[in-house]
């Protein structure tokens, strides 16, 4: 079974991620709807409905989707927000095309993560009658995921190391990422230990930005496409699901609700054989284990069989997968903003537009994004040509 | 729209000023078992979840992740929706384009607040920091400055906006779910109490409540099967304006968000005479002279005669046009749940489970949203598909 009917992605854009200490939100977000409206070939009059995705407390406001309204020109228009990542907006505007509620809707995330703690914040999405109290934050709730991830199945420190250095490498060949390195194994097992086995090189750095993409229902996205002289990428399949939040109700190295998300996404896209079907995989990984994790919850491998994809060099821009040519999160993309950023670079690669990062020949690219502790949620989107 | 929903079930909390039995999880739970009791449906039925509150008033980062349990979304689909005071309307919205999507066919959408938890006045105070915080006083303050433009404007007494604030506590009595019960409630009463920002008394303004309230929304093919007399949504609209306060002159009496919504609204369902073709209204009004305004703006009477309106008790629960049978933001008001409890109220009446506040032979009920001073969202509920 398919989608009812199709929806396609014609406009997406990115800021440079990285600090952006002398601009505000609006300015910020005022790039990439600016940048997505020309990627699109559409005036702000041809938006119908915005789905804008950011959090009150990295904003510093109550409220505070309204930085966004004038600057995604929903005064006197049609406008919501999602307090998620933003791969969720991007889920729910494709609900809003599908039910008939509107034909062109613009997408945006965006996260000052600098200008907030990561510590205080992540702290805060813990229950504050068990867990907050424990002083558990995603840093630290995440060594306690990776070193069960290690024990049960035998992954190393070093393996964690090797998507380290994979992603901060592919990021040479992406303009918009904030941290390209050219590091070793070693740099990353001698960077400095925050959260045992997590190290300083394990981690996705601190980072500003925003992403927006432009959707719209299938007769407008061939019209629109068509005026730029492309095809539409089409949403072939989408799943998002959550899991218990108390961390002692779950098995962290199983991540069931991914397993959950993909699955949906899978049948709706009608796909069998994740590892032979999907040419690129951009995996939100704001900690370097989880990109191997999460590449078992999607079901390119058996349970803690990723080291051995690591190890193999499948997961290589020139491997049999490629996963996050974009240099993923750990080259610095913000926490809200990552999700969205996976389904522009997914977006990307399926036009043949990738630029440097490009992966010949890709027909369908599976988009990923996570939030909550230890990836509480997933949501899975498949686009393709 | 390309497919139908109806709202099938609805359940609340007793809203109050401290819940201290229940954390925020517990309460969202609380509300939505009630509402699949309502439907004598089970978690496991249920295909989707939507949640929404005001982060920042209870300190929270992501709150979805701790409520999901209780909202019953565990390992499915879920998306937080925050829009300040629209938060709870724009969640129903939301919950109407899923349901609607033709990818769901059973979705609950919980609305919460839990003011005892937080300082709701240090929250509204973090407005944008360039422009509004500097004056920034939380409701009654910004209120206070358009209420007197309005009453200049218009000619609306203080004794008038009192006649509001009685109207909604003695309508209050009628439902075992409201916050203020106030069995001795006069014009006099509200006229000496406290005033707190010229020209508002105390009890010219909402409470700060703790309380969740849940809708269950229905595809075409699944609502009569579950529910008798199903509310059908027959139109849903959001319009956003600038945020800035010095950007409205005159905003009560202009409002102009909730005259675009009316007027849209309107034109699509052939209503010329909104008092007459309305059975029941369901109107966010945070403060008394609010609804007068909104009077106005909704077309229920001339510009200037809303005073008269509440005079001839036109919007008394005898009148032509119940105006919040529930007692209204008047007399309940968890901001999250507030704009859920306007849609579950207005779909109670046509499912005729409305108790002692039942207005006799409801058809057609308008729903209206509102925060950020300016927001709209607005939707039609009818008896008929």
């Amino acid at each position: 079974m398919g989608l009812p009917e199709r929806v396609g992605v014609v406009g997406v854009a990115q800021t440079k991620y990285g600090l952006k200490r002398n601009q505000t939100i609006p300015e910020v977000a005022y790039e990439v709807v600016t940048g997505v409206l020309d990627d699109a070939g559409l005036n702000i009059r041809d938006i119908e409905n915005v789905v804008s995705s950011s959090v009150d407390l990295w904003d510093g406001a109550t409220a505070s989707g309204a930085f966004l309204t004038e600057v995604v020109g929903a005064v006197m228009g049609s406008e919501t927000r999602v307090s998620e990542d933003g791969i969720l907006a991007a889920l729910h505007a494709t609900l809003n095309i599908l039910s008939g509620g509107f034909d062109v809707v613009m997408v945006i995330a965006h996260c000052l993560g600098s200008r907030g703690s990561h510590y205080d914040i992540t702290n805060w999405v813990f229950d504050p009658v068990y867990q907050q109290k424990l002083g558990l934050d995603y840093l630290s709730s995440a060594g306690l995921q990776a070193s069960w991830y290690m024990d049960k199945y035998g992954l190393s420190e070093e393996q964690f190391a090797k998507v380290s250095v994979k992603n901060h490498k592919n990021a040479f060949n992406n303009p918009y990422a904030y941290q390209p390195l050219n590091i070793s194994v070693d740099d990353v097992l001698s960077s400095e230990m925050l959260s045992y086995p997590i190290k300083a090189l394990d981690t996705a750095p601190v980072s500003d930005g925003a992403c927006a993409l432009i959707l719209a229902s299938e007769e407008r996205a061939k019209e629109i496409a068509r005026e730029k002289g492309r095809e539409p990428v089409w949403i072939k399949g989408l799943g998002n699901c959550y899991d218990s939040h108390y961390l002692g109700d779950r098995d962290l190295t199983e991540c069931e609700a991914l397993t959950v998300a993909a699955r949906k996404a899978y049948e709706l896209a009608g796909v069998e054989n994740p590892i032979k079907e999907i040419d690129v995989a951009e995996i939100s990984e704001p900690f370097s284990y989880q990109e191997l994790l999460w590449l078992e919850g999607l079901g390119f491998c058996e349970r803690g069989g990723a080291g051995k994809l690591i190890d193999e060099g499948v997961t290589e821009t020139d491997g049999e997968i490629p996963v996050n040519p974009s240099g993923g999160m750990l080259s610095g993309n913000p926490y809200i903003v990552a999700g969205l950023t996976r389904l522009a670079e997914a977006v990307e690669q399926c036009r043949g537009e990738a630029g440097d990062r490009q992966i010949p020949g890709v027909e369908t690219a599976l988009a990923h994004g996570t939030t909550g502790p230890c990836g509480q949620m997933h949501c899975v989107v498949i686009v393709g040509r | 729209m390309k497919r139908n929903a109806a709202i099938i079930a609805t359940g609340q909390t007793k809203h109050q000023s401290k819940r201290n039995d229940a954390n925020q999880a517990e309460m969202v739970f609380e509300a939505a078992r009630r509402a699949l009791e309502d439907a004598q449906l089970e978690m496991k039925d249920i295909d989707a979840v939507i949640t929404d509150n005001m982060e920042l008033f209870e300190g929270r980062a992501l709150p979805d992740m701790w409520v999901a349990e209780g909202a019953g979304a565990y390992m499915k689909h879920q998306l937080k929706i925050a829009t300040g005071g629209t938060s709870g309307s724009s969640a129903v919205i939301a919950g109407y384009y899923t349901a609607a999507s033709g990818l769901f066919d059973l979705v609950m959408v919980v609305g919460f607040e839990k003011h005892s938890d937080g300082h709701t006045f240090a929250g509204m105070t973090l407005t944008n920091p360039f422009w509004d915080r500097p004056i920034a006083s939380a409701a009654p303050g910004n209120f206070a400055l358009s209420i007197t433009e309005y009453m200049a404007s218009r000619g609306v007494t203080q004794e008038q906006a009192a006649m509001v604030a009685v109207k909604a506590r003695k309508n209050a009595l009628n439902n075992p779910y409201a916050h203020l019960h106030i069995p001795d409630i006069t014009v006099e009463k509200v006229l000496n109490s406290r005033m707190i920002a010229y020209p508002i008394h105390l009890l010219d303004m909402c409470p700060q409540s703790d309380g969740a309230c849940a809708i269950i929304y229905a595809s075409e093919k699944k609502a009569k099967e579950f529910c008798e007399n199903p509310a059908w949504v027959k139109a849903a609209i959001t319009r956003h304006d600038t945020p800035y306060l010095g950007d409205h002159i005159d905003r009560l009496a202009t409002i102009r968000t909730i005259r675009e919504c009316s007027r849209i609204i309107y034109k699509k369902l052939g209503i010329t005479d909104p008092v007459k073709q309305f059975d029941v209204a369901e109107i966010y009004e945070p403060v008394s002279y609010a609804e007068l305004a909104w009077y106005e703006a909704m077309g229920f009477c001339e510009e200037g005669e809303a005073g008269k309106l509440i005079e001839d008790g036109v919007t008394s629960m005898d009148g032509e046009l119940p105006v919040n049978p529930s007692g209204g933001v008047l007399s309940t008001n968890p901001v999250g749940a507030s704009g859920v409890i306007r849609a579950a109220e207005g779909a109670l009446q046509i499912h005729g489970k409305a108790g002692k506040r039942q207005v006799p032979d409801v058809e057609t009920v308008l729903v209206h949203g509102y925060g950020v001073y300016t927001w709209c969202d607005m939707m039609v509920l009818s008896s008929h598909l």
